[in-house]
Protein backbone atom coordinates (compact mmCIF):
# COMPACT_ATOMS: atom_id res chain seq x y z
CA UNK A 1 0.00 0.00 0.00
CA UNK A 2 1.23 3.15 -0.77
CA UNK A 3 -0.24 6.84 -0.23
CA UNK A 4 -1.78 8.64 -3.12
CA UNK A 5 -3.67 12.00 -3.12
CA UNK A 6 -4.76 11.53 0.72
CA UNK A 7 -5.50 7.57 -0.01
CA UNK A 8 -3.68 4.58 0.76
CA UNK A 9 -3.87 2.38 -2.21
CA UNK A 10 -2.71 -1.02 -3.40
CA UNK A 11 0.42 -0.76 -5.97
CA UNK A 12 -0.32 -3.86 -6.97
CA UNK A 13 -1.86 -7.63 -5.47
CA UNK A 14 -0.54 -10.38 -7.75
CA UNK A 15 2.44 -8.30 -9.70
CA UNK A 16 2.01 -5.02 -11.72
CA UNK A 17 2.88 -7.67 -15.13
CA UNK A 18 -0.08 -10.78 -13.95
CA UNK A 19 -2.23 -7.69 -13.22
CA UNK A 20 -1.69 -6.27 -16.51
CA UNK A 21 -1.83 -9.34 -18.91
CA UNK A 22 -4.93 -10.18 -17.35
CA UNK A 23 -6.72 -6.83 -18.76
CA UNK A 24 -5.18 -7.35 -21.74
CA UNK A 25 -6.16 -10.51 -22.36
CA UNK A 26 -8.98 -11.42 -19.63
CA UNK A 27 -10.34 -8.33 -17.25
CA UNK A 28 -9.41 -6.43 -14.40
CA UNK A 29 -10.83 -4.81 -11.71
CA UNK A 30 -9.26 -1.00 -10.31
CA UNK A 31 -10.86 0.40 -6.87
CA UNK A 32 -10.73 4.02 -8.57
CA UNK A 33 -12.69 5.43 -5.56
CA UNK A 34 -10.22 8.28 -4.80
CA UNK A 35 -11.34 9.91 -7.90
CA UNK A 36 -13.17 12.87 -7.43
CA UNK A 37 -16.59 13.93 -8.57
CA UNK A 38 -18.86 17.27 -8.96
CA UNK A 39 -21.98 17.25 -9.56
CA UNK A 40 -22.97 20.87 -11.38
CA UNK A 41 -26.87 21.32 -11.37
CA UNK A 42 -28.94 24.48 -12.70
CA UNK A 43 -30.75 26.15 -15.27
CA UNK A 44 -27.48 27.60 -16.18
CA UNK A 45 -25.28 24.58 -15.74
CA UNK A 46 -24.61 24.24 -18.98
CA UNK A 47 -23.37 27.75 -19.61
CA UNK A 48 -21.12 27.31 -16.56
CA UNK A 49 -19.44 24.38 -18.34
CA UNK A 50 -19.43 25.96 -21.30
CA UNK A 51 -17.23 28.62 -20.28
CA UNK A 52 -15.07 26.85 -17.99
CA UNK A 53 -14.47 23.60 -19.20
CA UNK A 54 -12.66 23.14 -23.47
CA UNK A 55 -15.05 20.56 -25.23
CA UNK A 56 -18.80 21.82 -26.63
CA UNK A 57 -20.73 20.85 -24.38
CA UNK A 58 -23.53 21.19 -26.51
CA UNK A 59 -23.03 18.13 -28.17
CA UNK A 60 -23.37 16.31 -24.68
CA UNK A 61 -27.04 14.53 -24.78
CA UNK A 62 -28.32 13.34 -21.59
CA UNK A 63 -26.64 9.78 -20.76
CA UNK A 64 -23.54 10.49 -22.84
CA UNK A 65 -19.86 11.48 -21.71
CA UNK A 66 -17.28 13.79 -22.87
CA UNK A 67 -13.50 13.78 -22.26
CA UNK A 68 -12.48 17.68 -21.48
CA UNK A 69 -10.14 19.97 -19.62
CA UNK A 70 -11.06 22.68 -17.59
CA UNK A 71 -8.41 25.49 -18.84
CA UNK A 72 -6.21 28.25 -17.40
CA UNK A 73 -5.93 31.83 -19.09
CA UNK A 74 -2.55 30.80 -21.09
CA UNK A 75 -4.66 27.39 -22.05
CA UNK A 76 -3.05 25.39 -19.48
CA UNK A 77 -5.11 22.39 -17.96
CA UNK A 78 -5.80 22.99 -14.17
CA UNK A 79 -7.10 18.89 -15.00
CA UNK A 80 -8.54 16.16 -17.42
CA UNK A 81 -12.06 15.74 -16.81
CA UNK A 82 -15.00 13.28 -17.62
CA UNK A 83 -18.80 15.02 -18.12
CA UNK A 84 -21.41 13.02 -17.71
CA UNK A 85 -25.04 14.59 -18.44
CA UNK A 86 -27.42 13.48 -15.96
CA UNK A 87 -30.13 15.13 -17.51
CA UNK A 88 -31.41 18.47 -18.84
CA UNK A 89 -29.80 20.68 -15.82
CA UNK A 90 -27.40 18.32 -14.27
CA UNK A 91 -23.74 17.01 -14.99
CA UNK A 92 -21.75 15.15 -13.18
CA UNK A 93 -18.05 15.41 -13.96
CA UNK A 94 -15.01 12.77 -12.45
CA UNK A 95 -11.84 14.47 -11.95
CA UNK A 96 -8.40 13.68 -11.02
CA UNK A 97 -7.91 12.99 -6.93
CA UNK A 98 -5.30 15.25 -6.13
CA UNK A 99 -7.19 18.20 -8.08
CA UNK A 100 -10.32 17.35 -6.75
CA UNK A 101 -10.30 20.55 -4.01
CA UNK A 102 -8.74 22.53 -6.64
CA UNK A 103 -11.38 21.80 -9.42
CA UNK A 104 -13.86 22.55 -7.10
CA UNK A 105 -13.20 25.79 -6.02
CA UNK A 106 -12.16 26.97 -8.94
CA UNK A 107 -15.77 26.07 -10.53
CA UNK A 108 -17.05 27.37 -7.49
CA UNK A 109 -15.24 30.73 -8.05
CA UNK A 110 -16.88 31.04 -11.35
CA UNK A 111 -20.17 29.80 -10.24
CA UNK A 112 -23.15 31.85 -12.48
CA UNK A 113 -26.61 32.58 -10.96
CA UNK A 114 -28.43 29.71 -11.43
CA UNK A 115 -25.60 26.73 -11.45
CA UNK A 116 -24.51 25.10 -8.25
CA UNK A 117 -21.87 23.25 -8.42
CA UNK A 118 -20.92 20.50 -5.69
CA UNK A 119 -18.39 18.42 -4.34
CA UNK A 120 -20.14 15.10 -3.91
CA UNK A 121 -16.97 12.63 -3.91
CA UNK A 122 -17.52 11.25 -0.37
CA UNK A 123 -20.72 10.32 -1.46
CA UNK A 124 -19.48 7.83 -4.71
CA UNK A 125 -17.07 4.86 -5.39
CA UNK A 126 -15.96 4.07 -8.63
CA UNK A 127 -14.76 0.54 -9.84
CA UNK A 128 -13.08 0.48 -13.24
CA UNK A 129 -13.53 -3.20 -14.76
CA UNK A 130 -11.80 -3.11 -17.98
CA UNK A 131 -10.35 -5.77 -20.84
CA UNK A 132 -11.55 -7.82 -23.73
CA UNK A 133 -13.61 -10.01 -21.37
CA UNK A 134 -14.94 -7.65 -18.82
CA UNK A 135 -18.29 -7.31 -20.35
CA UNK A 136 -18.75 -10.83 -20.98
CA UNK A 137 -18.12 -11.59 -16.55
CA UNK A 138 -19.88 -8.60 -15.78
CA UNK A 139 -23.27 -10.07 -17.84
CA UNK A 140 -23.63 -6.67 -19.66
CA UNK A 141 -24.07 -6.24 -23.71
CA UNK A 142 -21.97 -3.89 -25.64
CA UNK A 143 -22.46 -0.28 -25.42
CA UNK A 144 -21.72 2.82 -27.36
CA UNK A 145 -18.52 4.26 -25.74
CA UNK A 146 -18.83 7.13 -23.76
CA UNK A 147 -22.17 6.80 -22.74
CA UNK A 148 -23.91 5.40 -19.60
CA UNK A 149 -27.09 4.00 -18.17
CA UNK A 150 -28.78 3.37 -14.42
CA UNK A 151 -28.60 -0.83 -13.80
CA UNK A 152 -28.13 -3.32 -11.99
CA UNK A 153 -25.31 -5.24 -11.15
CA UNK A 154 -25.61 -8.41 -8.33
CA UNK A 155 -27.99 -6.31 -6.41
CA UNK A 156 -26.00 -2.92 -6.16
CA UNK A 157 -27.56 -0.23 -8.00
CA UNK A 158 -24.98 0.83 -10.33
CA UNK A 159 -24.26 3.87 -12.94
CA UNK A 160 -22.47 2.17 -16.21
CA UNK A 161 -20.36 4.58 -17.79
CA UNK A 162 -18.61 3.11 -20.90
CA UNK A 163 -15.37 4.97 -20.42
CA UNK A 164 -12.09 3.68 -19.36
CA UNK A 165 -8.08 4.03 -18.66
CA UNK A 166 -6.81 1.17 -20.67
CA UNK A 167 -7.56 1.34 -24.24
CA UNK A 168 -9.10 -2.00 -23.51
CA UNK A 169 -12.91 -2.45 -23.91
CA UNK A 170 -14.77 -2.20 -20.38
CA UNK A 171 -16.97 -0.41 -18.17
CA UNK A 172 -16.27 2.30 -14.43
CA UNK A 173 -19.10 1.54 -12.31
CA UNK A 174 -20.07 4.23 -10.02
CA UNK A 175 -21.93 3.33 -6.87
CA UNK A 176 -22.79 4.73 -3.47
CA UNK A 177 -20.29 4.58 -1.06
CA UNK A 178 -21.90 2.07 0.95
CA UNK A 179 -22.22 -0.28 -1.34
CA UNK A 180 -18.19 -0.51 -2.66
CA UNK A 181 -17.20 -3.44 -0.90
CA UNK A 182 -20.58 -5.37 -1.99
CA UNK A 183 -19.59 -4.61 -5.38
CA UNK A 184 -16.23 -5.38 -5.49
CA UNK A 185 -16.80 -8.93 -3.69
CA UNK A 186 -19.34 -9.12 -6.56
CA UNK A 187 -17.12 -8.08 -9.38
CA UNK A 188 -14.40 -10.57 -8.09
CA UNK A 189 -17.13 -14.07 -7.64
CA UNK A 190 -17.53 -13.17 -11.46
CA UNK A 191 -13.46 -13.92 -11.97
CA UNK A 192 -12.35 -10.59 -12.71
CA UNK A 193 -8.42 -9.84 -11.66
CA UNK A 194 -8.18 -7.09 -8.93
CA UNK A 195 -5.66 -4.75 -9.92
CA UNK A 196 -3.31 -2.04 -8.20
CA UNK A 197 -1.77 1.24 -9.26
CA UNK A 198 1.34 -0.10 -10.59
CA UNK A 199 -1.30 -1.91 -13.96
CA UNK A 200 -3.56 1.20 -14.16
CA UNK A 201 -0.01 3.04 -14.87
CA UNK A 202 1.44 0.81 -17.22
CA UNK A 203 -1.84 0.00 -19.43
CA UNK A 204 -2.84 3.82 -19.71
CA UNK A 205 0.99 4.27 -20.63
CA UNK A 206 0.92 1.78 -23.60
CA UNK A 207 -2.16 3.52 -24.76
CA UNK A 208 -0.66 7.15 -24.45
CA UNK A 209 -3.73 8.38 -22.38
CA UNK A 210 -1.83 11.22 -20.56
CA UNK A 211 -1.62 11.43 -16.55
CA UNK A 212 -2.46 14.92 -15.12
CA UNK A 213 0.68 16.20 -12.69
CA UNK A 214 3.05 14.25 -15.27
CA UNK A 215 2.05 14.85 -18.70
CA UNK A 216 -0.37 17.16 -18.96
CA UNK A 217 -1.05 20.31 -15.83
CA UNK A 218 -0.82 23.83 -15.76
CA UNK A 219 2.68 24.39 -17.10
CA UNK A 220 1.64 23.07 -20.51
CA UNK A 221 -1.18 24.40 -22.85
CA UNK A 222 -3.54 21.54 -24.31
CA UNK A 223 -1.82 22.43 -27.88
CA UNK A 224 1.19 21.37 -26.87
CA UNK A 225 -0.04 18.64 -24.92
CA UNK A 226 -1.82 16.80 -27.67
CA UNK A 227 -5.69 17.32 -26.77
CA UNK A 228 -6.53 19.93 -29.48
CA UNK A 229 -9.07 17.18 -30.39
CA UNK A 230 -10.48 17.61 -26.80
CA UNK A 231 -10.65 21.80 -27.32
CA UNK A 232 -13.77 23.01 -29.32
CA UNK A 233 -12.05 26.31 -30.44
CA UNK A 234 -15.05 27.31 -31.93
CA UNK A 235 -17.09 27.78 -28.47
CA UNK A 236 -15.87 30.69 -25.98
CA UNK A 237 -13.91 29.23 -22.67
CA UNK A 238 -11.19 30.35 -20.77
CA UNK A 239 -7.95 30.21 -22.30
CA UNK A 240 -9.52 29.28 -26.16
CA UNK A 241 -7.82 32.70 -27.70
CA UNK A 242 -4.45 31.73 -26.48
CA UNK A 243 -5.14 27.90 -27.85
CA UNK A 244 -5.96 29.56 -31.09
CA UNK A 245 -3.69 31.15 -31.55
CA UNK A 246 -0.97 28.21 -30.47
CA UNK A 247 -3.51 26.26 -33.01
CA UNK A 248 -2.63 28.45 -36.05
CA UNK A 249 1.29 29.23 -35.23
CA UNK A 250 2.09 25.67 -33.91
CA UNK A 251 3.30 25.20 -30.31
CA UNK A 252 7.74 25.19 -29.72
CA UNK A 253 7.15 21.90 -28.12
CA UNK A 254 5.06 18.51 -27.97
CA UNK A 255 3.74 15.85 -25.90
CA UNK A 256 5.16 12.49 -27.82
CA UNK A 257 4.97 9.34 -27.13
CA UNK A 258 8.34 7.08 -27.91
CA UNK A 259 9.93 3.87 -27.43
CA UNK A 260 13.51 2.57 -26.20
CA UNK A 261 15.92 1.56 -29.17
CA UNK A 262 18.35 0.38 -26.66
CA UNK A 263 18.16 -1.70 -23.01
CA UNK A 264 16.59 0.67 -20.57
CA UNK A 265 13.72 2.07 -18.76
CA UNK A 266 12.93 5.96 -19.61
CA UNK A 267 11.48 7.26 -16.15
CA UNK A 268 9.79 10.90 -15.44
CA UNK A 269 12.32 13.76 -15.34
CA UNK A 270 14.85 11.96 -17.32
CA UNK A 271 16.77 14.71 -19.62
CA UNK A 272 15.87 14.13 -23.43
CA UNK A 273 19.34 15.09 -25.83
CA UNK A 274 18.32 18.64 -27.82
CA UNK A 275 16.13 19.98 -24.52
CA UNK A 276 13.29 17.69 -24.01
CA UNK A 277 12.30 15.62 -20.72
CA UNK A 278 10.36 12.77 -20.11
CA UNK A 279 6.97 12.79 -17.95
CA UNK A 280 6.02 9.27 -17.58
CA UNK A 281 8.02 6.26 -18.45
CA UNK A 282 8.11 2.72 -17.73
CA UNK A 283 8.22 -0.70 -18.79
CA UNK A 284 5.26 -2.35 -21.56
CA UNK A 285 4.87 -5.22 -19.87
CA UNK A 286 3.15 -6.06 -23.67
CA UNK A 287 5.88 -5.08 -26.09
CA UNK A 288 9.00 -5.88 -23.23
CA UNK A 289 10.74 -2.80 -24.12
CA UNK A 290 11.26 0.72 -22.25
CA UNK A 291 8.25 3.15 -23.21
CA UNK A 292 7.47 6.60 -22.45
CA UNK A 293 5.90 9.66 -23.05
CA UNK A 294 8.03 13.44 -23.07
CA UNK A 295 8.13 16.93 -24.15
CA UNK A 296 9.87 17.41 -27.37
CA UNK A 297 11.25 20.80 -29.49
CA UNK A 298 8.47 20.46 -32.51
CA UNK A 299 11.40 19.93 -34.78
CA UNK A 300 11.87 16.68 -32.94
CA UNK A 301 8.46 15.28 -32.97
CA UNK A 302 7.56 13.44 -35.81
CA UNK A 303 7.35 10.00 -35.66
CA UNK A 304 10.54 7.89 -36.67
CA UNK A 305 12.77 10.80 -34.99
CA UNK A 306 15.39 9.24 -32.99
CA UNK A 307 15.89 10.64 -29.49
CA UNK A 308 18.12 10.27 -26.59
CA UNK A 309 17.47 9.67 -23.63
CA UNK A 310 19.88 10.67 -20.46
CA UNK A 311 19.21 7.46 -18.32
CA UNK A 312 20.94 7.89 -15.55
CA UNK A 313 24.05 9.61 -17.06
CA UNK A 314 24.19 6.86 -19.84
CA UNK A 315 23.01 8.03 -23.03
CA UNK A 316 20.04 5.35 -24.08
CA UNK A 317 18.67 5.75 -28.17
CA UNK A 318 14.63 6.23 -28.35
CA UNK A 319 12.33 6.47 -31.25
CA UNK A 320 8.92 8.92 -31.80
CA UNK A 321 6.21 6.09 -32.12
CA UNK A 322 2.46 7.38 -33.09
CA UNK A 323 -0.12 6.87 -30.59
CA UNK A 324 -0.95 4.18 -29.38
CA UNK A 325 2.47 2.87 -28.34
CA UNK A 326 0.52 -0.44 -27.91
CA UNK A 327 -2.64 -1.74 -29.86
CA UNK A 328 -4.00 -5.43 -30.08
CA UNK A 329 -3.12 -7.59 -33.24
CA UNK A 330 -6.37 -7.50 -35.14
CA UNK B 1 7.80 -19.13 -11.77
CA UNK B 2 9.01 -16.78 -8.30
CA UNK B 3 11.27 -18.41 -5.78
CA UNK B 4 10.07 -19.42 -2.47
CA UNK B 5 12.38 -17.21 0.48
CA UNK B 6 15.76 -19.49 1.04
CA UNK B 7 19.33 -18.22 2.08
CA UNK B 8 21.36 -20.88 1.23
CA UNK B 9 23.94 -21.62 4.10
CA UNK B 10 27.13 -21.49 1.96
CA UNK B 11 27.22 -18.22 0.74
CA UNK B 12 27.84 -14.76 2.26
CA UNK B 13 26.21 -12.21 2.72
CA UNK B 14 25.91 -8.03 2.34
CA UNK B 15 23.93 -5.99 4.19
CA UNK B 16 21.85 -4.66 0.98
CA UNK B 17 20.67 -7.88 0.60
CA UNK B 18 23.38 -8.85 -2.08
CA UNK B 19 25.28 -12.55 -1.59
CA UNK B 20 28.86 -13.59 -2.86
CA UNK B 21 29.59 -17.11 -3.69
CA UNK B 22 33.31 -17.40 -3.13
CA UNK B 23 35.64 -19.88 -4.78
CA UNK B 24 39.46 -19.89 -4.30
CA UNK B 25 40.37 -15.89 -6.05
CA UNK B 26 37.37 -15.79 -7.35
CA UNK B 27 33.34 -14.94 -7.00
CA UNK B 28 29.78 -14.81 -8.13
CA UNK B 29 27.57 -11.92 -6.86
CA UNK B 30 23.88 -12.06 -6.99
CA UNK B 31 20.86 -10.13 -5.23
CA UNK B 32 18.95 -12.35 -1.96
CA UNK B 33 15.27 -13.49 -1.94
CA UNK B 34 14.19 -10.79 0.15
CA UNK B 35 15.96 -7.83 -2.43
CA UNK B 36 14.09 -9.61 -5.50
CA UNK B 37 10.94 -9.90 -3.57
CA UNK B 38 10.91 -6.25 -2.30
CA UNK B 39 11.13 -5.14 -5.72
CA UNK B 40 9.19 -7.43 -7.39
CA UNK B 41 9.63 -9.02 -11.03
CA UNK B 42 12.49 -7.31 -12.55
CA UNK B 43 12.49 -6.18 -16.10
CA UNK B 44 15.54 -4.62 -16.83
CA UNK B 45 19.37 -5.62 -15.46
CA UNK B 46 22.33 -2.59 -16.36
CA UNK B 47 25.33 -4.61 -15.71
CA UNK B 48 29.46 -3.10 -15.64
CA UNK B 49 31.25 -3.90 -18.20
CA UNK B 50 33.42 -6.76 -18.07
CA UNK B 51 36.88 -5.96 -17.23
CA UNK B 52 36.18 -2.87 -15.40
CA UNK B 53 36.63 -2.84 -11.20
CA UNK B 54 34.22 -2.98 -8.79
CA UNK B 55 34.47 -1.94 -4.69
CA UNK B 56 33.09 -3.14 -1.98
CA UNK B 57 30.02 -1.29 -0.66
CA UNK B 58 29.78 0.52 -4.08
CA UNK B 59 27.17 0.18 -6.41
CA UNK B 60 28.51 -1.62 -9.51
CA UNK B 61 24.61 -1.76 -11.75
CA UNK B 62 21.11 -1.73 -11.49
CA UNK B 63 18.09 -3.66 -11.35
CA UNK B 64 14.74 -2.00 -12.15
CA UNK B 65 11.13 -3.78 -11.84
CA UNK B 66 8.58 -1.89 -13.51
CA UNK B 67 8.07 0.95 -10.64
CA UNK B 68 11.77 1.23 -9.20
CA UNK B 69 15.00 1.04 -9.36
CA UNK B 70 17.98 -0.48 -7.08
CA UNK B 71 21.23 -0.33 -7.26
CA UNK B 72 23.22 -3.25 -6.97
CA UNK B 73 25.96 -2.86 -4.11
CA UNK B 74 28.98 -4.84 -4.74
CA UNK B 75 29.84 -7.08 -1.21
CA UNK B 76 33.76 -7.79 -2.31
CA UNK B 77 36.33 -5.64 -4.58
CA UNK B 78 37.55 -6.69 -8.09
CA UNK B 79 37.78 -7.41 -11.36
CA UNK B 80 34.58 -8.15 -13.12
CA UNK B 81 35.29 -11.19 -15.38
CA UNK B 82 31.62 -11.71 -16.83
CA UNK B 83 28.20 -10.67 -16.69
CA UNK B 84 25.18 -13.15 -16.80
CA UNK B 85 23.92 -12.50 -20.26
CA UNK B 86 20.90 -14.80 -19.35
CA UNK B 87 19.96 -12.25 -17.11
CA UNK B 88 20.56 -9.29 -18.92
CA UNK B 89 18.28 -10.83 -21.85
CA UNK B 90 15.64 -11.99 -19.41
CA UNK B 91 15.65 -9.92 -15.83
CA UNK B 92 12.94 -12.46 -14.66
CA UNK B 93 15.63 -15.04 -14.22
CA UNK B 94 16.68 -13.34 -10.88
CA UNK B 95 13.23 -14.02 -9.74
CA UNK B 96 12.44 -17.72 -11.08
CA UNK B 97 16.02 -18.30 -9.51
CA UNK B 98 18.32 -15.55 -7.42
CA UNK B 99 21.23 -17.99 -6.26
CA UNK B 100 21.09 -19.83 -9.20
CA UNK B 101 20.58 -19.14 -13.08
CA UNK B 102 20.09 -15.90 -11.95
CA UNK B 103 23.77 -14.78 -10.77
CA UNK B 104 25.18 -11.17 -11.71
CA UNK B 105 28.55 -10.99 -11.90
CA UNK B 106 31.85 -13.48 -11.37
CA UNK B 107 34.71 -11.11 -10.23
CA UNK B 108 38.43 -11.75 -9.96
CA UNK B 109 38.76 -10.82 -5.81
CA UNK B 110 41.38 -7.78 -5.38
CA UNK B 111 40.87 -7.92 -1.33
CA UNK B 112 40.37 -11.35 -0.34
CA UNK B 113 40.74 -10.68 3.36
CA UNK B 114 37.00 -8.09 2.63
CA UNK B 115 35.45 -11.72 3.15
CA UNK B 116 35.94 -11.44 6.48
CA UNK B 117 33.57 -8.24 6.89
CA UNK B 118 30.76 -10.29 5.33
CA UNK B 119 27.90 -11.77 7.29
CA UNK B 120 27.24 -15.27 7.01
CA UNK B 121 23.45 -16.49 6.60
CA UNK B 122 22.69 -16.36 10.57
CA UNK B 123 23.63 -12.66 11.20
CA UNK B 124 22.26 -11.95 7.83
CA UNK B 125 18.84 -13.75 8.73
CA UNK B 126 19.50 -11.26 11.77
CA UNK B 127 19.61 -7.95 10.03
CA UNK B 128 16.34 -9.20 8.42
CA UNK B 129 14.40 -9.50 11.16
CA UNK B 130 15.74 -6.37 12.37
CA UNK B 131 14.43 -4.94 9.41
Amino acid sequence: MVPFAGWEMPVQYDGVISEHRAVRTDAGVFDVSHMGELEIEGPTARDLIQATLSNDVDKLRPGAAQYSLITTESGGIVDDVIVYRLDEHRYFVVVNASNRDADHAWLKERELRGSDVRDVSDEYALLAVQGPRALERLGLETGEPFTFELGLLDGVEVMVNRTGYTGEEGVELACMDEDAGRLWDAILARGVTPCGLGARDTLRLEVCYPLHGNDIGPQWDAISSGLGWACALGTEFTGVERLRELKERGPERKLVPFVMREKAIPRQGMPIEGGGEVTSGSHSPMLDVGIGLGYVPAAQAKAGTELVVDVRGRARKAEVVKKPIYQKER
Amino acid sequence: MAASESYPDDLLYHPEHDWARIDGDEAVLGVTWYAQDALGELVHYEPPDVGSTVSKDTSYGEVESVKAVSDLISPLSGEVLEVNRTVVDAPETVNDDPYGDGWLIRIRLSSAEERDQLLDVAAYRKVLEDA
